[in-house]
């Protein structure tokens, strides 16, 4: 516990590493995997392949993606771009079908009716469908955000600093507590960060809160004669 | 006036939905489409706020071809009521009311004002505005429907089986209030049902379909009861099965009974007002 006690500044340090690597990647996943869900749904054909193509992405050993992607991309192996672009595209293999699956769980009736209203195109998509899939995107974001918090300490293997860290320094130097701090630590802020995306669903998505899908009884209008 | 000149709807895949159909639906009116499932009536409904494209033919409102109009206002200036209510479920009760004079730019405030006018004309309790669908019963839900299909004023209302998810007490209870609200508002409302009991109820004028949209015979429900046109007429409305013949019991009291002799009402002391 003393180590711990001694070395507060390095496991902050990598605490905000940690989360300066894993945010950028789940955010960028959730927001290009929208248009590639939606063509997905919108395009028959390209469906399968889409769908396909992105689950082979996951396929993908990440310690020869980290080494490899530089020479795609142009950055150094130890630089946060090359983490945050892998990281992405194994968000990517994740949310991408999550977002099909969410925009194709749309009841039918509900875009029938927004059409029926008079919505144009690009605003049903964005008032409509987009929020009516809400809690199934953020299902899929979820495992998205826990698996690329769980994923950012590979790069420790590469030298790029995070919680990982503490563990390979631990191996090294035969530090436990060190180990110990990095395992309980990531799995810790993957916690609080999947509580956190809960606490926003409730708020953005108000109408699938516990209490507002409560049956009520009929009131008096429904009794009246 | 909303016009159909022989219009034809045929899916890709060969099915004709609606086979060269004309009618007129006047102004003011409640006209019921009146038939069994796969004749046509919800086809021709959806045609004229352009939900379906009309392969052949031509339909006007009040003599303008609705093919030369751009299909989103013209959707905005038509109410439309839809079985199971099809209410947006993120919304609350005052923004589905009030969602195409939003999508039309009314201030926010003036929309909402107008959707708690609304709710006290369809019998919503006020209270209700802040409420999601799913926490609405079926008959509140397609009350709410029925005011969102009102909210921007439309002199036409499409009603697509609006009443066939609830319960017959609350079916009951949601015609007298459309008879009362349509005796204030005098929409052009069409009206699609499969239940002829609704369409004798609500239809100043009924148009009984047969399969493909053809015309089996339209007319007033007295005209229809009087007068079946056919076979096939009389057999939807029940006349054929003696459900609509009507003796006195031989029992005597009063007791009406229909063709199987199953008692069905009360002869009144005094004619009907």
């Amino acid at each position: 516990m003393r180590w711990i006690g001694d070395n507060l500044d390095v496991i902050g340090g990598h605490l905000v590493s940690h989360l300066l690597l894993a945010v950028p990647p789940i955010v960028a996943s959730f927001l290009l995997a929208l248009p590639v869900g939606w063509l997905a749904g919108r395009v028959r054909w390209l469906r399968a392949p889409l769908l396909s193509a992105a689950g082979l992405l996951y396929a993908i050993p990440s310690l020869p993606l980290f080494v490899v992607l530089p020479l795609v991309i142009g950055t150094g192996v130890r630089d946060a771009t090359n983490i945050i672009v892998a990281l992405t595209l194994y968000g990517l293999a994740l949310m991408v079908p999550a977002t099909a699956d969410a925009l194709r769980s749309v009841d039918p009736r509900v875009v029938d009716a927004a059409d029926a209203l008079g919505y144009g195109g690009v605003r049903r998509f964005l008032t409509v469908e987009l929020p009516v899939a809400g809690p199934t995107l953020l299902a899929g974001l979820r495992v998205v955000a826990v698996s690329t918090i769980s994923l950012v300490t590979v790069g420790a293997v590469l030298g790029v600093p995070s919680l990982g860290m503490l563990f390979t320094d631990g191996f090294q130097r035969n530090i436990m507590p060190s180990i110990l701090a990095g395992i309980v630590l990531t799995i810790a802020l993957a916690l609080v960060v999947d509580a956190l995306l809960v606490a926003l669903g409730r708020l953005v998505l108000p109408w699938t809160r516990p209490a507002a899908a409560a049956v009520v009884a009929p009131t008096q209008a429904e009794v009246a004669p | 006036m909303i016009e159909f000149t022989c219009v034809t709807k045929q899916y890709p895949d060969g099915t004709v939905a609606v086979d060269d159909f004309s009618g007129q639906f006047p102004p003011h009116q409640t006209t019921v489409l009146l038939g069994s499932s796969g004749c046509g009536k919800t086809t021709i409904l959806r045609m004229v706020n352009r939900m379906v494209e009309a392969s052949s033919g031509t339909i006007t409102i009040d003599g303008e071809n609705i093919a030369q109009r751009d299909v989103v206002p013209l959707r905005r200036s038509i109410g439309y009521v839809m079985q199971n209510a099809g209410l947006l479920p993120h919304r609350r009760v005052i923004d589905n009311i009030a969602t195409v004079p939003l999508l039309n730019g009314t201030p926010k405030a003036e929309a909402h004002a107008r959707a708690e006018e609304l709710m006290d004309l369809v019998g919503l309790d006020r209270s209700m505005a802040r409420r999601y669908p799913n926490q609405l019963s079926g008959g509140q839900q397609q009350r709410v429907g029925v005011a969102r299909g009102l909210a921007a004023d439309p002199n036409i209302l499409l009603m697509d089986e609006p009443f066939g998810a609830v319960d017959p007490l609350v079916r009951r209870d949601l015609q007298a209030e459309l008879r009362r609200i349509q005796s204030e508002l005098g929409k052009t409302i069409v009206f699609v049902t499969h239940d002829v009991e609704e369409a004798f109820t609500l239809g100043d004028q009924i148009i009984i379909l047969a399969n493909g949209g053809q015309v089996a015979q339209r007319g007033t429900s007295e005209e229809i009861l009087a007068h079946p046109a056919n076979d096939f007429v009389a057999g939807f409305i029940g006349l054929a099965q003696g459900e609509r013949t009507l003796h006195r019991s031989p029992d005597g009291g009063g007791v009406l009974v229909d063709g199987h002799g199953r008692a069905v009402g009360v002869l009144a002391e005094e004619p009907a007002p």
